[in-house]
C-alpha cells in the first residue's frame, strides 16, 4: 500500500511513454493523436537509415562515449594511487574535497565557464598557449579539437567523483599485506604493483562493466551546450540528433524511432553489464 | 593547557615532514623507505601535483567570481584571471535587479523545495516495503522488477514529452516535479540500507504493536539518517541543476527555472528583445561580467550546501556503488 504513489507515478511517467513507442511505427501528427495517426510499419526506420548523417551520428556517439569511458576509468585510478601516497591526511582530504567541486555544477554553468576560458581570442587558456608561442586553438569550434575537448572536460568534471570510489577501495586494503611485503624487501613501486593494484582490481572491474551501459550515452547536457553547426559532423551525437529531429523539426515519429533504437541497444548493454558485474564482482542491484 | 595541546603536534611536524605517518601500524619498516632521497623527491612532486590539480578544479569558480567583480573593459579584453581588475559590483546590481533572474530563481527554489520533499517521501514509502523479505511481502520480486525495468528501458524523449503534454502539464511547475518524482536509483540505495538493519528491531516493534507506518517513522527513518542526508542532497542538487526539462516543457519564458534561463542567456544568441534601457545597461556593464555574475548567482546555492555535501556524500556514494 505504501508502494502505491510511487507505482502510479512510475506507470504514468515511465510505462506510458514506453507504450508511446508505437509512434515510431506511425506517421504521427500532433492534430491526429496517437490513435488516429496512420500506421506505416518500418518506414521511419528505413528513412532514418537512408539519411546520410545517421551513421555519422552513431559513429560520433560511440567514439566520444567510449573515449570518455576509458579515460574516465584510467585517470581516477592513477590519481587515486597518487593520492594514496600522500601521508598527510588533512591535505589529502582537502584535495579530495576540491576535486569533486566541478561535479556539482551543471553543464550549463560549466559550459558557460568553458566557453569563456576556452575562447580563442580572450580565453585564458589560449592566452597561455599564445604566451608559449603557439597558435591559439579554437577548442569548441575546430572539428579537429572538438571531441578531445569534450572528453577532457568530461573527465575533468567526473574524475573527482569516481576518485571517491577508488579511494574507498584503497583504504580498505589490508595493511598487514604491506608489512609482509616490506619484510620481504619490496619497495614502494613493487608494493603498489603487487598489493595495491590487485587489491582494487575487483572494484575496477565492477566500475568498468557498469560503464558498459553508457556506450550510447555520450553526454547530452555537455554536448548540447557546447557544440555548434561547424562541428556537427564530429560532435553530433544520438541524443542531440534525436532532440533536434523531434523538438526543433517536429518530426516526432522519426525522433521516436531513433529514440527506440537507442533505448533498445542501451537496454541490452545495461543488462549485459549487470550480468557481467554479477558474475565477476558479485554485484547485485537488489 | 592550550599551549600544551598545541606543542605536541608542532613537535611531531618538526621532526621531519616525510616522517608523519597516518598510523602506527606500519611500524619502523616504512620509515626506511621514507628517508630515501628519491622518495622525498617523489613526495614533493606529488604534493605539488595535487596542489595544481586542486587549483584546476577550483579555477573556474574563482575565475568567474573574479570576472563578475571586474570592470567591463578588462573583462572584455580577457585581462582577468584570478583576481578582479578594477573592482566593481555593477554586474551584480544589474543581475539582482533583473526581474527575469529573480523570477527564475524563485521558480528554481520552488521546484527544488517541493521536488525534493516529494522525492524523499516517495523514496521512503517505496523503499520500506521493498526491503522486506519475500516471506513478509509476497510480491516483492515483482515490484522490485517493476522499479528496475524503468532503469533498463525508457520510451525515449519524444514519447516522454508527448505523455506530459497529453496530461496538460506543459507550462505548469508540476511538469518539473512529477515526472522525476520517483528516483529509482535512490530508492534502491535506500532499500539496501534498510535491509542492512538488524531484523530484531522490526520484530520487537511488531511485538510492541507498531504498525508498518509507525515502524517506518519511528524506527527506520531515525536509523537511516546518514542515507537520507545523502539522498536528500542528491535530489536537491539534481533539482537545482536541472535545465533540460525547463527548456522543453516550459513554453513561456516566465516559467523557466534559473538554469534554463541561464542556458538560454549563455548559449542561445538573442540580440533581440532588448529595450533601450537594457541596451544602454549592456553597454555600460558588458556581456562578460553580467554572464559571470549570472553564473555565480546560480552557483551560490551549490557552494552553500557543499560543506554538507562533502560530509555525507562520500559515505553515501560508497554505500550506493560498492555495497550495492
Amino acid at each position: 500500500m505504501m508502494l502505491l504513489p510511487a507505482v502510479v507515478l512510475l506507470i504514468i511517467f515511465s510505462y506510458v511513454p514506453m507504450a508511446g513507442i508505437i509512434m515510431s511505427f506511425q506517421n504521427f501528427r500532433l492534430g491526429q493523436g496517437i490513435f488516429n495517426s496512420a500506421f506505416v510499419g518500418l518506414d521511419n526506420y528505413r528513412f532514418l537509415l537512408s539519411l546520410p548523417n545517421t551513421m555519422q551520428v552513431l559513429q560520433n556517439t560511440i567514439i566520444i562515449a567510449v573515449s570518455k569511458i576509458i579515460a574516465g576509468l584510467i585517470v581516477p585510478i592513477i590519481i587515486a594511487l597518487l593520492l594514496n601516497e600522500i601521508r598527510r591526511v588533512r591535505f589529502a582530504r582537502g584535495v579530495q574535497l576540491t576535486l569533486y567541486l566541478p561535479n556539482f555544477l551543471s553543464w550549463v554553468i560549466l559550459g558557460g565557464i568553458l566557453v569563456d576560458i576556452l575562447s580563442p581570442s580572450t580565453g585564458i587558456v589560449n592566452q597561455f598557449i599564445s604566451f608559449l608561442g603557439f597558435e591559439p586553438i579554437f577548442f569548441l569550434g575546430d572539428p579537429r579539437w572538438f571531441r578531445t575537448t569534450m572528453v577532457v572536460t568530461d573527465v575533468w568534471r567526473e574524475f573527482g567523483w569516481r576518485l571517491i570510489i577508488f579511494m574507498a577501495a584503497l583504504t580498505a586494503v589490508d595493511l598487514t599485506l604491506y608489512e609482509a611485503a616490506i619484510v620481504d624487501g619490496a619497495g614502494r613501486w613493487k608494493q603498489m604493483l603487487h598489493i595495491t593494484l590487485p587489491s582494487i582490481t575487483p572494484i575496477i572491474i565492477l566500475v568498468a562493466t557498469l560503464a558498459l551501459g553508457n556506450v550510447l550515452n555520450a553526454g547530452f547536457d555537455q554536448i548540447f551546450n557546447l557544440y555548434s553547426p561547424q562541428v556537427f559532423h564530429v560532435g553530433d551525437i544520438l541524443d542531440t540528433f534525436i532532440f533536434r529531429l523531434g523538438m526543433a523539426d517536429a518530426r516526432f515519429s522519426l525522433a521516436a524511432a531513433a529514440g527506440l533504437f537507442r533505448s533498445i541497444v542501451s537496454c541490452v548493454l545495461i543488462s549485459i553489464s549487470y550480468y557481467l558485474a554479477y558474475r565477476f564482482a558479485d554485484y547485485r542491484i537488489f | 593547557m592550550g599551549g600544551d595541546g598545541a606543542a605536541i603536534p608542532t613537535r611531531k611536524l618538526s621532526c621531519s615532514a616525510g616522517e608523519v605517518t597516518i598510523n602506527g601500524m606500519l611500524g619502523e619498516g616504512i620509515k626506511i623507505h621514507y628517508r630515501t632521497a628519491s622518495r622525498r623527491v617523489f613526495e614533493t612532486f606529488n604534493g605539488i601535483f595535487f596542489i595544481l590539480l586542486s587549483f584546476l578544479c577550483l579555477f573556474p569558480v574563482i575565475h568567474i567570481l573574479a570576472v563578475s567583480f571586474s570592470h567591463s573593459t578588462p573583462a572584455a579584453a580577457g585581462r582577468v584571471s584570478v583576481f578582479p581588475v578594477d573592482f566593481t559590483i555593477a554586474a551584480y546590481e544589474y543581475v539582482l535587479s533583473d526581474v527575469r533572474v529573480l523570477r527564475a530563481a524563485w521558480i528554481s527554489l520552488q521546484r527544488t523545495a517541493m521536488g525534493t520533499a516529494l522525492n524523499m517521501t516517495l523514496i521512503c514509502l517505496a523503499a520500506y516495503p521493498l526491503s522486506k523479505e519475500r516471506s513478509h511481502f509476497r510480491f516483492r520480486t515483482v515490484y522490485a522488477w517493476f522499479f528496475v525495468i524503468t532503469i533498463l528501458f525508457s520510451g525515449g524523449l519524444i514519447p516522454w514529452f508527448m505523455t506530459i503534454r497529453a496530461l496538460g502539464l506543459i507550462d505548469s511547475i508540476w511538469a518539473l516535479i512529477l515526472p522525476g518524482a520517483v528516483p529509482v536509483w535512490s530508492t534502491i540505495i535506500m532499500m539496501n540500507f534498510i535491509r542492512g538493519m538488524p531484523k530484531e528491531l522490526f520484530e520487537s516493534a511488531y511485538i510492541d504493536g507498531a504498525g508498518h507506518f509507525r515502524t517506518l517513522l519511528q524506527i527506520v527513518l531515525p536509523l537511516a539518517k546518514p542515507a537520507l542526508a545523502t539522498l536528500f542532497l542528491f535530489a536537491a542538487v539534481g533539482h537545482w541543476n536541472a535545465w533540460f526539462d525547463g527548456m522543453v516543457l516550459m513554453n513561456r519564458t516566465q516559467n523557466w527555472p534559473l538554469q534554463t534561463y541561464l542556458q538560454n542567456l549563455l548559449f542561445v544568441n538573442q540580440a533581440t528583445a532588448l529595450t533601450r534601457e537594457e541596451a544602454e545597461m549592456m553597454m555600460r556593464i558588458s556581456n562578460q561580467t553580467v554572464r559571470a555574475a549570472n553564473i555565480f548567482v546560480a552557483t551560490v546555492p551549490i557552494l552553500m550546501v557543499y560543506p554538507f555535501l562533502q560530509k555525507h556524500f562520500v559515505k553515501g556514494l560508497v554505500l550506493g556503488s560498492v555495497k550495492g
